[in-house]
């Protein structure tokens, strides 16, 4: 899984090489078999890694308070919305979904490597969601669709339908 | 740039380490645990720090590195990759390891649930060749780690096994003044012990593992015993204190000092002005005005006075405006008249409703003129007035200037022909009155004229950056609730611009310069003005309480559309006056209260308004009780009748009236109205710890003015009584030998008590019943002032030999045909007040009121549209009680709003604007 998504960023970020990938642990932590050093372990850091390989590094922010904001949300994914149990999915979509109001991607203004990874993370959540919830996480699903149609990155996801108009009167109540 | 820590926090540790560390500069603030900080977070979570941007950063790790990344020290691959796994593998299991040496006392399970991190950490230890993890200096990952390892590794009793490199590495990084420092201020070097209360308010998903690679069986056991569902564990030495503070007794005077009127600021006293939004005066107030404003305030302002504060409460029905001269054409009153008669309805009803103000005044008085006029001239003297000349409608034939609210055109968008001067309804486009075509005057149908007027502006722009300061200031060490922080700092993002404060009307505050003799101030300008002169016409004095904020504490309550005017469009005013004025150091503010399933709305009858809660025949403690249990706090609340049948039944009736009741009746049937002999056992004094728990969590929360919390507080002491009763059975151990008897009387004893505790607390929420159960139980008068001072002690004020009075029930059942008759009567059809105005209070919201037009009337129609409608109402009620599909619902209400719609034309009356204001995002 983790794998996939690392291969995917890859062609995403225009790497020309592929690298080389294993898991450790229960979890399949992604490891990095690295030929000049130790190899990396972790989705995050290996992520971040490539990025900098890519000679990419706006995608981790331009300023301080962007990069710090970029790392939130990257930790937010592996944190949180990861081995998420079931009943915790509807506060991570509520709280994304409340903080995504005033935002088009997730630092801002511009497009970063959380936009990705929180894509990548969250598909297997949206995918399931019905019509009516994708309505109820508007800013969720306005956000999701914005960034798997954003140039390079769905690759190895099947795309999600999001329908345009609303369907369901806006339920105050 | 600010960082809020919590008390007993472990994550606070790391963050306050690196700051040290780093010595980057940046406001610290010790917030409660359970203070949301962060807006969009469900949990509470600190630490969090908050950017000069604005934006929050919740998690340590980030805030760690983001110090270090501004003090010029970026992430490496290596120190990332450490980070990663602390969040990953680490800090899962010192979680749950924490949970179980803390409070459950297994310490060897602990350490086996600790043995793979640690052992993962001691090998890498053991190739690096450096002194710290990743090099020779010290990085982030080192602080991270050694402080997510701190509680466990500094606690003697932790047995880690052989861990030379961690420990060497370990004692490395903990000499580090900066962590020393740190982990004294959060955990008082108490290590584990100083965590539970973090403990166990965390979720039990975090507590437990979520992958299973530890399936100790202690994971097993936890998930049966989950932190939320025990009861919170207290230590003998909590409860050893709790019931020795408990026997200290009444032995000097707390009395609370009596009120001597003019209350004045006193050096050395903490002297706290309360003020609630001025009620606007033209119309009666509903629930949701009430809970908004003067109840949330009142309920403060008590508490304060029981707390011993220096407190005066000042409030006043805000009288000037477009509104008031409309309403007095309407009625055919003088604006004068309208006022009166208004001013003396909305304190009736204050009165009702047992609002204890220090003094209720208006806005229409001559120290009003005074002291705005003398804030206008120092604004003007001091540059912070424009003048520009705008262009607006006026009708020759009503020889006024129109209001926007007052012209109807064709929108010049869509050509709806019937949008009004500042919105189409048709489009919803926001309009120009000007821009209207073939605008027409809504009194007389007229057309207006377009005529140009100068105008004066208040230079918010310039005003801007001491406003920041100043905010700065008081949001950072005032209780502000979330809701005013966020409007405030959109206010501020979006930039300040000019703002009128003169407009083309009679009954106003008259503008003194004699440019401007024609015009009064606009309102917004000048109501908030009216609290300086209430008070000045309270006391002589004013000045003292306003303008002296080195002594006064301002605290502010309003509903949140006040928000701006109160936290920026006011303060600017002050400032530019520059007077040394007091300034608002704490805004409280609620969100929407609605009525059933729909807003309040005098035009169509719906909901309950000030003057019919009498009508009902329910006391108004009860009102009370249940406005503020669904006060709304984070977010808009309902008023539901059968919600408060069921609260008055299941929590005043059998929980609070029930425990009350049956403990004094134990008193005068079994001992002769004495209070009996006590000998505290274990159970007793672990009640007695409860309570006096609950009680410290009711005084934090009203300082911090939680209103609603507290209130469950109370609550839940009569549930921990009711089931101490439950247990111990007085009623029949009184029937057995001397040991049984003894604990009976002891029990019984303990529970008069515990009501005498709960009198004092109900107090600020129910004053009529607080004195009732004090008056039933001859309690001495100072007992309140004894235990609600300082941290809060629950102390024996009743003690053996105290002989109580009649005691009788406290609360009434309120029945269900009763409320459903009720939820018919106020559910759409009262037309004792054919107005449409809102009596929100509406400082200045730049919105002028609907009055009436000519539509006719016709009652007979108006009579059967109304049994159509509430026959209707009936019907989707119960569509929606039996969860019809939202089609169905749909027509049903689509069906319901024309009926709605053709009545309010059948009475006459204009329709309300669609909702624009009720929609929320």
């Amino acid at each position: 899984m983790a794998l996939r998504e690392l291969s995917s960023l890859e062609k995403c970020l225009g790497l020309k090489k592929p690298n080389k990938y294993g898991t450790q642990g229960e979890r399949k932590v992604p490891v990095l078999q690295n030929n000049n050093g130790a190899p990396l372990v972790g989705l995050v850091t290996i992520a971040s890694h490539l990025v900098h390989e890519a000679k990419k590094t706006v995608l981790l922010g331009n300023s301080a308070e962007e990069r710090a904001v970029v790392q939130q949300w990257l930790e937010y994914r592996i944190a949180r919305v990861d081995n998420c149990p079931k009943d915790e999915l509807k506060v991570i979509l509520k709280e994304l979904n409340h903080y995504l109001e005033d935002k088009v991607y997730i630092a801002g203004n511009v497009f970063t490597l959380a936009d990705i990874l929180m894509y990548y993370g969250i598909h297997r959540i949206v995918v399931e969601l019905a019509i009516q919830e994708k309505e109820r996480y508007l800013n969720v699903t306005r956000w999701f669709d914005h960034i798997q149609h954003y140039p390079g990155v769905r690759h190895h996801l099947p795309p999600v339908v999001v329908l345009r108009n609303r369907v369901y009167p806006s339920g105050h109540h | 740039m600010k960082l809020f820590v919590g008390e007993g926090n472990p994550h606070s540790v790391k963050v306050l380490a690196v700051l040290e560390l780093t010595g980057v500069k940046c406001d610290v603030q010790l917030v409660n645990n359970e203070e949301r900080v962060v807006p969009y977070l469900t949990r509470p979570v600190l630490p969090v720090l908050l950017l000069p941007s604005g934006q929050h950063l919740f998690s340590p790790n980030t805030i760690c590195q983001y110090l270090f990344d501004v003090s010029g020290r970026k992430a490496t691959d290596a120190t990332n990759q450490w980070m990663e796994w602390e969040i990953t593998d680490l800090q899962p299991a010192v979680l749950q390891a924490l949970h179980m040496m803390a409070l459950q006392g297994k310490r060897s399970e602990a350490a086996a649930v600790m043995k793979e991190p640690l052992s993962h950490l001691e090998q890498n230890l053991r190739k690096t060749s450096t002194q710290f993890l990743t090099s020779d200096v010290i990085t982030v990952a080192d602080i991270v780690l050694w402080a997510a390892l701190y509680p466990i590794l500094s606690d003697p009793s932790f047995d880690a096994g052989d861990l030379r490199c961690v420990r060497g590495w370990f004692d490395g990084v903990d000499v580090q003044s900066a962590c020393q420092t740190a982990a004294q201020k959060v955990l008082h070097g108490k290590s584990s012990e100083a965590l539970k209360t973090f403990l166990q308010k965390l979720p039990a998903t975090q507590t437990q593992r979520r992958d299973g690679q530890t399936s100790t069986n202690a994971a097993e056991e936890l998930s049966h015993n989950p932190a939320e569902d025990t009861e919170r564990v207290m230590s003998e030495v909590e409860i050893e204190e709790a019931a020795r503070m408990w026997s200290t007794c009444l032995k000097y005077s707390h009395a609370a000092p009596q009120r001597n009127h003019p209350i004045l600021p006193q050096e050395g006293r903490r002297n706290v002005l309360v003020t609630s939004a001025l009620p606007y005066v033209n119309n009666v107030p509903h629930l949701g005005n009430i809970i908004g404003c003067v109840l949330s305030a009142d309920v403060f302002a008590r508490y304060g006075r029981l707390r011993g504060w220096n407190l005066l409460y000042v409030c006043g029905t805000d009288e000037y405006g477009t509104a008031t001269e409309n309403k007095a054409r309407e009625e055919g009153l003088t604006p004068r008249e309208i006022c009166d008669k208004y001013y003396a309805i909305h304190a009736s009803i204050y009165k009702w409703f047992q609002i204890d103000f220090d003094f209720f005044g208006r806005t229409t008085t001559d120290r009003q003129t005074e002291i705005a006029q003398d804030i206008f001239w120092r604004l003007h003297e001091r540059g912070f007035l424009l003048e520009e000349t705008v262009e607006q409608l006026r009708c020759e034939s009503c020889q006024r200037f129109l209001a926007d609210r007052f012209v109807e055109g064709v929108c010049p968008h869509c050509r709806y022909p019937e949008a009004r001067g500042d919105q189409c309804d048709k489009c919803g486009r926001l309009i120009n009155a000007v821009e209207l075509r073939n605008p027409q005057c809504k009194v007389c149908k007229e057309t207006p004229v377009i005529r140009s007027s100068k105008h004066l502006f208040l230079d918010l722009p310039k005003l801007e950056g001491e406003l920041e300061k100043w905010l700065d200031q008081s949001t950072g060490t005032g209780d502000w609730t979330t809701n005013a922080r966020q409007i405030t700092r959109s206010w501020l993002r979006d930039g300040l611009k000019p703002r009128c404060i003169t407009r083309d009307l009679k009954w106003g505050t008259p503008v003194p310069h004699p440019d401007y003799k024609e015009k009064v101030f606009y309102v917004w300008f000048d109501a908030p003005i009216g609290y300086l002169s209430i008070t000045a016409n309270y006391t002589d004095q004013w000045e003292k309480w306003w303008k002296n904020p080195q002594q006064v504490e301002l605290y502010n309550f309003m509903a949140k559309d006040n928000v701006p005017f109160h936290s920026v469009v006011f303060p600017c005013s002050l400032l530019g006056a520059q007077d040394n004025y007091t300034i608002v150091n704490n805004l409280i503010a609620t969100e929407y209260l609605n009525y059933e399933d729909t807003k309040f709305s005098k035009s169509r009858g719906v909901g309950v308004f000030g003057d019919m809660a009498k009508d009902t025949g329910i006391p108004s403690d009860v009102w009370r009780f249940y406005l503020l249990y669904v006060r709304p706090e984070a977010q808009d609340s309902a008023f539901s009748w059968c919600d408060m049948a069921l609260k008055n039944n299941s929590e005043l009736l059998n929980n609070l009236g029930n425990f009350i009741n049956r403990a004094a009746m134990f008193v005068t049937k079994f001992f002769e109205g004495r209070v009996p002999e006590m000998l505290l056992n274990d159970d007793d004094k672990r009640l007695i710890a409860a309570v006096s728990w609950e009680l410290k969590q009711y005084i934090q929360l009203l300082d911090k003015v939680r209103i609603r919390d507290a209130l469950k507080c109370i609550l839940n002491i009569s549930r921990h009584g009711n089931q101490y009763i439950q247990v111990n059975e007085p009623w029949k151990k009184i029937k057995g030998g001397d040991t049984d008897k003894q604990r009976a009387g002891t029990v019984t004893g303990v529970s008069v008590n515990v009501a005498c505790l709960l009198s004092a607390l109900l107090e600020p929420y129910m004053p009529t019943v607080s004195q009732t159960i004090r008056t039933q139980l001859e309690a001495p008068p100072n007992c309140t002032g004894a235990m609600i001072q300082g941290a809060g002690t629950f102390i024996c004020t009743l003690p053996a030999g105290h002989r109580i009075g009649t005691v009788s029930p406290l609360f009434q059942k309120l029945e269900n045909e009763q409320i459903e008759g009720f939820r018919k009567q106020f559910g759409g059809q009262q037309t004792q007040i054919p107005s449409t105005a809102s009596a929100d209070t509406k400082l200045g919201a730049g919105v002028e009121l609907n009055s009436s037009v000519n539509v006719k009337a016709d009652p007979e129609r108006a009579r059967r549209l109304a049994e159509q409608v509430t026959e209707q109402a009936d019907k989707v009620r119960a569509l929606k009680s039996q969860k019809a599909e939202k089609s169905v619902i749909g027509e049903e209400v689509g069906k319901l709003l024309e009926l709605k719609k053709q009545l309010a034309l059948a009475e006459g009356k204009n329709q309300e604007p669609s909702n624009h204001k009720a929609k929320k995002k």
